[in-house]
């Protein structure tokens, strides 16, 4: 029988006062989800509908061109755009019309949603009904907002995902649904330790083409595997489906609470538990007490960015032995991330929303080890000399289940190792 | 609407995040939702600076709308005055807030902040970010610059660099030598490194060196009419254009024109046996409008390049570049449409691309070679060395940059010489890739032998005889893509069905220059 994971006492951070100041965010919209989106639906196209600051956002999130033609482009407003709405949708169909003329490939068609197009109220969801009747069957065509007013960096694709779901065909399969778009090598991890188990038919969402099988009815039991999928939780309820709320799958500990929970809820016995899951384990375990060597004892500030935040401070304080300072996620969502909550010991501020610069504040008077952040603090923080990680590879790279939890320390080793390395005073 | 998959230039208020984030003492509160903040990124990142941009933003969401983002606007500029005491503010608003008609302009008149709150009116549904920065220069200028007595030495100021230029960094360290040599000091730089309070003693100068007319020449005309300071109108970018400077400032100050060109290796380097290779190299040039005028006289009169098309994204250049490309013989694009100028270059098929990181990623796409002459830029065009573009180094440093790309003048040589020998077989690629390719692409196996024959754009079906294969093989690879382009192409407008060794010979006598 597998262990349970060790918990705090009082229930961690539970009901642990949650930090809630208003002020600038230094965040990113929901817009840049479409960066990994778009890698991982091969047949769909993201239209923002936005300015040209949205343009230049995805181009700069981008890294500056790292796709020819990427399956993503913006419809930009224009003077005449805002000047009459009716205009504005006949506008958007010549768009339309270009692109999926341009881009026969194109199976899937996202209408994304900008500040300015929802501050303007222009109805993309209307524009998505007309046009999948113009374009059906060969291309589907969907509407889900990406907007800085509403959402910030990760949400973006909890919209996407949301936004799908409706449309799914019912089924009434007793069946397994993964959540959450996640590279194809740890994708065929982690379906590959549940089939084992006997655990199936497993289905993912987003599937990489439109055009699988995926359905949705009473009988669907869903796990997540990203904790900023808020508004799919929702929606898969709706549905009809079931939520198995675990931890998520970061380290060896999250892993094996996540397989546990799907593994209980498939009837898996204890001993086929322990035969699939205990040469990686035994290997995750390795793996992350060699990267986080570097780690133990020392302490770490998260600023808030990819709503990783929580689970990730679970698995750095619990199996890399470090202390948390601040955790800041830019929401928390108890239904969700409470198991991580519950396992994540007492100490840390736990804070919601941001005010950038009292935040800095905070960060400054506690000098950390390490401190996450977006790409708009990293290099300022260094040059006040504390050591940084860039939030955004935790979304960009392989990190879940147990292959990953090694890598996942090294990510946050790397930094602190590099510090103690360098012997350089900077010049400016 | 305009469908855009990737653009050359920012909106309005990245233009004016790049003026507040070269200057000191200056804060930029800007009306904007939370999405906003990832132009930080571009100089934090892109630009490797080691402090955030001074800028605060009202990061306004949903649930503001309609309610209290006014209260907001003001809240945020109070708190930004209180925290960071700047010697002045801009204030302005993003595409987002634009549209909710808040007036951050009219709301910080109001609210007796005791120092110059400036502001901004750049309407991001029309115009880019070269206006957005020309706009807040001058407007920072107009309000703070006044006439005053002029300095006892002769004086100038050099104007238009910004945060996030292309090498102004250090085009601004060359031109201080070129004019401290001939006697000339440097009042003020602006916007770059320069405080409010340097502005307001910006008319003690008695002229302006314009760097760049993009970000600057509206501030120069306000300056040389209100302040009575004359501007130079050659950018110092090349050999021969280094020297039309200096007569021109010696014109202007009333000196003796004097260059110091020891240093200067572009013209020997140019004229070397070594660099027979670039004649007549058929170039395209794409980027601003300024980089691209300096450009095209450095690759024609300065490297014996034949450039065969031109072009810049920023209308506001239209004209000059046009003009330009008339004494060229060609046709201008103008066009901030990426996939407009792709397709150019594919109908032109260049030997080199001098562009910008756009058209470094066409050029990998085509397999044509680029260097990178002007913004829109990327990390590694803010290099840890000296790497001007303008006076005496900037030549030095072009010369090495547009040649690096190319195969190396011994080397390609070499690979006529030996094209059969084992060591230059076509797999091992140039030896110089390996230091000099940026991306994994460039490393595989000779990209530029990719045969695209579906992409030449006629309807004519043609086939290539095995002889001819073969005969095409012995071609050194990495102009065997466009000889096979070439062939195809003379072949289809021929009506010539199948390609002989005869057709290919006839096609290489066709094209000949």
């Amino acid at each position: 029988m597998t262990e349970l994971p060790r918990l705090p006492a009082q229930g961690g951070c539970s009901n642990a006062p949650i930090l809630k100041q208003r002020g600038q965010r230094e965040v990113f919209c929901g817009l840049t989800g479409i960066i990994w989106l778009h890698r991982k639906m091969q047949d769909a196209f993201f239209l923002v509908v936005g300015s040209r600051t949205c343009a230049h956002l995805l181009q700069s999130a981008a890294g500056v061109m790292i796709f020819a033609e990427p399956r993503f482009g913006t419809a930009i407003l224009e003077e005449t755009d805002l000047a009459g709405l009716a205009d504005a949708q006949a506008e958007l169909d010549k768009v339309v019309d270009q692109l999926l003329a341009r881009r026969t490939d194109i199976k899937q068609l996202f209408l994304v949603g900008s500040c300015p197009s929802e501050v303007i109220k222009l109805d993309l969801s209307r524009a998505a009904e007309r046009m999948t009747e113009k374009y059906a069957p060969s291309v589907r065509v969907l509407n889900f907002s990406g907007s800085g007013i509403e959402t910030t960096f990760t949400q973006g694709e909890d919209a996407c995902l949301a936004s799908m779901v409706p449309v799914l065909p019912k089924t009434d399969t007793r069946q397994l649904l993964l959540v959450g778009a996640l590279p194809d090598v740890v994708e065929e991890q982690a379906v590959s330790l549940l089939e084992q188990m006997g655990i199936g038919p497993i289905k993912v969402l987003p599937a990489p083409r439109a055009d699988t099988d995926l359905g949705i009815g009473e009988n669907t039991v869903f796990a997540l595997t990203q904790p900023f999928l808020g508004d799919t939780h929702g929606a898969l309820e709706r549905r009809g489906a079931r939520h198995l709320p675990a931890p998520f799958p970061f380290g060896e500990e999250g892993t094996t609470a996540w397989l546990r929970v799907i593994a209980d809820e498939f009837g898996v016995d204890a001993d086929t538990f322990e035969r699939v899951t205990a040469a990686p384990r035994a290997r995750a375990r390795k793996a992350i007490s060699q990267a986080s060597e570097a780690l133990r004892g020392k302490t770490i500030f998260f600023f808030p960015d990819s709503q990783l935040e929580i689970p990730l401070a679970r698995f750095l304080t619990r199996e890399c032995g470090m202390e948390a300072i601040e955790v800041g996620s830019p929401f928390v969502h108890k239904g969700i991330i409470g198991s991580d909550l519950e396992m994540l010991a007492q100490g840390p501020v736990i804070s919601e929303g941001q005010d950038v610069d009292l935040q800095l504040d905070r960060c400054r008077a506690a000098r950390p080890d390490l401190t996450v952040c977006g790409l708009g603090l990293a290099n300022p923080l260094e040059a006040e000399g504390l050591a940084t990680k860039w939030a955004i590879e935790l979304v960009f790279t392989p990190v879940h289940f147990y292959e990953q939890a090694g890598d996942l320390a090294g990510l946050f080793s790397r930094p602190v190792r590099r510090a103690g390395l360098l012997k350089v005073e900077a010049a400016e | 609407m305009k469908l855009t998959v990737w653009t050359y230039e920012g909106p309005p208020h990245v233009g004016a995040m790049r003026v507040a984030t070269g200057m000191k003492g200056l804060h930029y509160v800007l009306h904007a939702p939370q999405g906003d903040t990832y132009a930080d990124l571009l100089f934090t990142m892109i630009e490797r600076r080691d402090h955030r941009p001074p800028v605060t933003y009202t990061t306004f969401q949903a649930r503001d709308l309609g309610s209290d983002t006014a209260d907001l606007f003001k809240q945020t500029l109070q708190d930004a005055y209180d925290r960071f005491q700047p010697e002045a503010l801009i204030v302005g608003a993003s595409c987002t807030a634009e549209l909710i008609q808040d007036d951050p302009g009219g709301m910080s008149e109001t609210m007796g902040i005791p120092i110059p709150v400036i502001p901004l009116e750049l309407p991001s549904y029309q115009r880019k970010e070269n206006f957005g920065a020309d706009e807040t220069f001058f407007q920072i200028v107009r309000t703070l610059a006044k006439p005053m007595a002029r300095t006892k030495q002769i004086t100038c100021n050099l104007i238009g660099p910004t945060a996030l230029g292309f090498r102004h960094r250090d085009d601004i360290t060359e031109l201080t030598g070129l004019l401290s040599d001939m006697g000339i000091s440097v009042n003020v730089v602006a916007p770059m490194d320069a405080t409010p309070t340097d502005i307001a003693r910006i008319g003690a100068a008695h002229f302006n060196v314009l760097m760049y007319p993009e970000t600057a020449e509206t501030a120069a005309r306000w300056m040389e009419r209100e302040l009575g300071q004359p501007y130079t109108k050659t950018v110092p970018i090349g050999v021969g254009a280094t020297r039309d400077f200096i007569a021109e400032v010696a014109q202007i100050a009333g000196v003796a024109p004097y260059l110091d060109d020891s240093r200067l290796r572009l013209p020997w380097y140019s004229r070397s046996v070594d660099s027979t290779y670039l004649t007549g190299k058929r170039v395209f040039l794409f980027g601003d409008g300024t980089h691209v005028i300096a450009a095209a006289r450095i690759a024609r009169d300065e490297m014996g390049f034949e450039v065969v098309g031109l072009g810049c994204y920023n209308r506001e250049m239209a004209r000059p570049v046009r003009a330009l490309a008339r004494d060229f013989g060609i046709e201008a694009l103008i066009t901030d449409d990426y996939l407009e100028v792709e397709s150019r270059i594919e109908a032109l098929q260049p030997e080199m691309i001098l562009g910008t990181q756009m058209e470094r990623h066409i050029g990998k796409r085509l397999g044509i070679p680029c260097a990178v002459i002007s913004a829109p830029v990327h990390v590694q065009d803010f290099p840890a060395r000296y790497s001007p573009q303008m006076g005496v180094e900037g030549a030095n440093v072009i010369f090495d940059t547009w040649v690096h790309p190319l195969v190396m003048g011994l080397e390609e040589h070499l690979l006529h010489m030996f094209r059969d020998d084992f060591e230059f077989h076509d797999a091992a690629g140039p030896s110089h890739h390996g230091g000099h390719s940026p991306k994994p692409q460039a490393a595989e196996p000779a990209p530029q032998a990719a045969p695209q024959p579906e992409n030449t754009g006629t309807s004519v079906e043609v086939v290539w005889l095995a002889d001819a294969e073969r005969e095409l093989k012995k071609i050194p690879f990495f102009v065997r893509g466009k000889a096979r382009r070439n062939t195809e192409t003379f072949a289809s407008e021929r009506g010539v069905g199948e390609i002989s060794v005869d057709t290919l010979y006839e096609a290489k006598a066709h094209y000949a220059r």
